[in-house]
């Protein structure tokens, strides 16, 4: 120690000691809340361990596996078309989108394609899954933050789109449509021309929601600025969908990486926000559903006439190999990893669900806030209980 | 107070002070069942797209009964650690202040509980009582979420008495009275520039005074925006957590009765009371026609208190406070010091 001469030692004892009597006045006694996993925020079974001191957040420590039903597991001993089954109760809110990865995957293994308008209508009912996802989450937002009636305007509204996959598909929640090579069944009468109907009144309700909830004062106050991440953290710590696209990163997998699906033969956008909060990520969502309606809109303009199933063999083999395939899904990016060897079954699956990345930024994100901007935070990160466990 | 013909205060004091007490339990009780089924049963569900309950008698009318029903079987739990005397207290503590507040508002010339010159002041200072309950159910409870929720609001329903209080301050120089009756005859003996057919309701000379007590009454009632010590998506519901039962509903007729009450205060102080324009103040018949009168009052302010209850998203506490100290205070006492110039002045 011999460079800091005696004057700079004795001015940095004594701000040590100045410190150390500050932190003693100040010291209180630290309150670990342990919020779940039966609480009403985290809408499923998510235990957040939060070590605060007074009402500011020191450290968070989410816990998942409440909810763990093994579906990777599952799968293995599950016959190809029996899977869709089980992967339907991933993102029990958005059932149909978490089906299709998993039969491209099977098809890009059997390397069948599915015959136009199969796949016009797959986008259709993909997109019409998003819509019935994140119209949940503009109502659960304001709920979070503390306004009760639009979740009810949510639930009113995304009836009318439940009521349109359930015409097509004979399933509300969980679909079980997706099939490899094609779809299950054609488009039921009318139903083209009663989508459009709703799809107007979908962007009604993003209208209302934008009047009601986004323009307001309180809103904007509980959201701008809270929960801020960064475009090269939310990456690094694998986020995606509109998670990050709220962080200005321009990334959809629809657009840049389209497999099976045929968005690109529509004239839509890619959201994003420069901002990186709450908000942002609450307004990307929302102008998200607006450009849904719009794509099915057009996808139904030039839906294309034809089967709706590729030749392929009434029991199917998958031939070995290994496949990769990701898809744009409401809570973000989705892959199933699938192993094949040449069985009925497929080897080994893996599950890239988009809630378990998201999720798990928490730790850093919610260092140093206030516990209502727990909830906030949460909210605007928008998980499904089933997305994380798998 | 007034020389008309007098049927109550011919009785002997034992039984002015009987029917006194049973008029002032109904009329606690009568408002918070017709809050409680107007408002929250019925218009939240309108303005909800549902119907809400329609089973219970015609269009659900009966539900409440039924709910009360429900909440008397339930056990009265308490939790292991919790501080029984003051967990068991604390709702009879929240509850009394709405008793003790209800007295001061009058209802006709005739028709009080209790007639004091310290009216207003006197509802100002029992009002406060609800905090010191709110702060013994967060702490007997033994429940974190219950003791951030009992924090939260003590800090809230302190923060807004200030604005309340010195909303009112306006009212009581421009009546020159703190008695509740006084203040009623001083907007009914009132005139706009000479012109006296609606008498002189503060609303219209104290507007803003008007504005800063509705949003401070919202805030003690803590209801939505200001409905951080119970936000129910995050402490669940704050002090109230781990009520069941009979305790509970003590709890629930106290939020809603206070709602009523002060809805009534704010009737009294800004809407001109129970008078009604053309009949003279002290006729007989406003003994009957005035509690109607303060009915149809309370009704219109509390649906504009649930209106806001169910439209707005909740303030952080942080932000809500900033409200109150930055932005109510300053204009409240603003406000009184442009009164006190005009009261001097003309």
């Amino acid at each position: 120690m011999t460079s800091i001469s005696d004057r700079e030692k004795l001015s940095y004892i004594a701000a040590q000691a100045a410190d150390a009597r500050v932190n003693v006045e100040l010291e209180t006694e630290g309150m670990t809340l342990n919020i779940g996993p039966q609480h009403p925020a985290t809408h499923g079974t998510l235990r957040i361990i939060a070590k605060l001191d007074g009402e500011q957040v020191v450290a968070v420590d989410p816990v998942m596996g409440y909810m763990h039903r093994g579906y990777e597991k599952l799968a293995e001993v599950r016959t190809y078309p029996q899977v869709t089954t089980l992967i339907n109760r991933i993102d029990w809110v958005g059932s149909f989108a978490n089906e299709v990865p998993f039969i491209l995957a099977a098809e890009r293994l059997m390397e069948v394609e599915a015959p136009p308008r199969a796949q016009w209508i797959r986008t259709i009912l993909f997109e019409m899954s998003r819509i019935a996802n994140i119209t949940l989450f503009l109502g659960d937002m304001g709920l979070q933050v503390g306004a009760v009636t639009p979740a009810f305007f949510a639930f009113r509204d995304r009836e009318h789109v439940l009521n349109l996959i359930e015409a097509v598909t004979g399933g509300r929640f969980h679909p079980n449509f997706d099939r490899i090579g094609g779809i299950k069944d054609d488009l039921p009468a009318g139903w083209i021309t009663e989508t459009r109907r709703v799809m107007k009144k979908m962007r009604q309700y993003c209208d209302e929601i934008e009047a009601l909830v986004e323009g307001n004062e309180i809103f904007q106050a509980r959201t701008r600025g809270i929960g801020v991440i960064p475009a090269d953290i939310g990456l690094s710590y694998g986020l995606s969908g509109a998670n990050i696209r709220g962080s200005g990163v321009d990334w959809d997998v629809r657009r840049d990486n389209p497999c099976g699906m045929v968005h690109n033969e529509t004239d839509w956008k890619v959201w994003t926000h420069p901002d990186g909060d709450s908000f942002a990520r609450f307004w990307v969502r929302l102008q998200e559903t607006r450009e849904s309606t719009r794509i099915i809109d057009q996808l139904l303009d030039n839906l294309p006439s034809g089967p709706i199933m590729a030749k392929v063999p009434r029991i199917i083999k998958v031939p070995a190999g290994e496949a990769y395939v990701e898809t744009e899904n409401p809570l973000g990016v989705m892959g199933y990893y699938v192993i094949s060897k040449g069985d009925l079954v497929p080897y080994r699956v893996k599950i890239r669900s988009a809630s378990f990345n998201n999720i798990s930024i928490t730790p850093w994100l919610l260092k140093g806030v206030y516990v209502p901007d727990i909830i906030t935070i949460l909210a605007s990160l928008y998980f499904i209980l089933g997305d994380i466990d798998r | 107070m007034s020389a008309s013909l007098n049927i109550i205060g011919e009785l002997a004091y034992w039984q002015q002070t009987g029917i006194r007490v049973g008029a002032g339990l109904a009329a606690v009780l009568l408002i918070a069942g017709t809050l409680v089924y107007l408002h929250l049963f019925k218009l939240v569900s309108f303005m909800q797209s549902r119907l809400g309950p329609m089973e219970a008698g015609p269009f659900g009318s009966l539900q409440l009964l039924a709910e009360v029903g429900k909440f008397l079987q339930k056990e009265d739990i308490f939790p292991r650690k919790a501080d029984r005397f003051v967990f068991a207290a604390a709702p009879f503590v929240v509850l009394m202040s709405t008793f003790l507040l209800v007295v001061v508002v009058p209802g006709g010339p005739d028709a009080w509980f209790i007639d004091t010159e310290l009216g207003i002041y006197l509802a100002m200072a029992v009002s406060s009582i609800s905090v010191i309950g709110i702060l013994m159910a967060g702490w007997g409870s033994a429940s974190k979420y219950s003791m951030l929720g009992g924090l939260r609001a003590t800090g809230q329903l302190i923060a807004y008495e200030l604005p309340l209080i010195l909303a009112v301050i306006g009212v009581v120089i421009q009546a020159g009275t703190m008695n509740m009756q006084g203040i009623v005859f001083a907007q009914a003996e009132g005139s706009i520039f000479g012109w006296d057919g609606i008498g002189n309701p503060y609303i219209l000379t104290q507007g803003v005074a008007f504005l800063i007590f509705m949003i401070a009454m919202q805030a003690e009632l803590t209801q939505a925006p200001f409905d951080m010590p119970i936000a129910e998506s995050e402490l669940v519901s704050g002090y109230m957590t781990e009520y069941s039962g009979m305790r509970f509903l003590l709890f629930f007729i106290g939020e809603f009765a206070t709602a009523g009450v002060f809805s009534a205060v704010a009737a009294v102080l800004f809407l001109g009371g129970w008078y009604i324009p053309g009949i003279d103040p002290n006729d007989n018949i406003m003994n009957v026609l005035g509690p109607l009168v303060m009915l149809v009052k309370i009704v219109g302010l509390t649906f504009v208190v649930f209106w806001a209850r169910f439209t707005f998203p909740r303030f952080r506490e942080d932000q809500l406070q900033k409200l109150a100290w930055k932005v109510l205070i300053p204009l409240a006492l603003a406000n009184i010091v442009v009164t006190g110039i005009l009261k001097v002045a003309f």
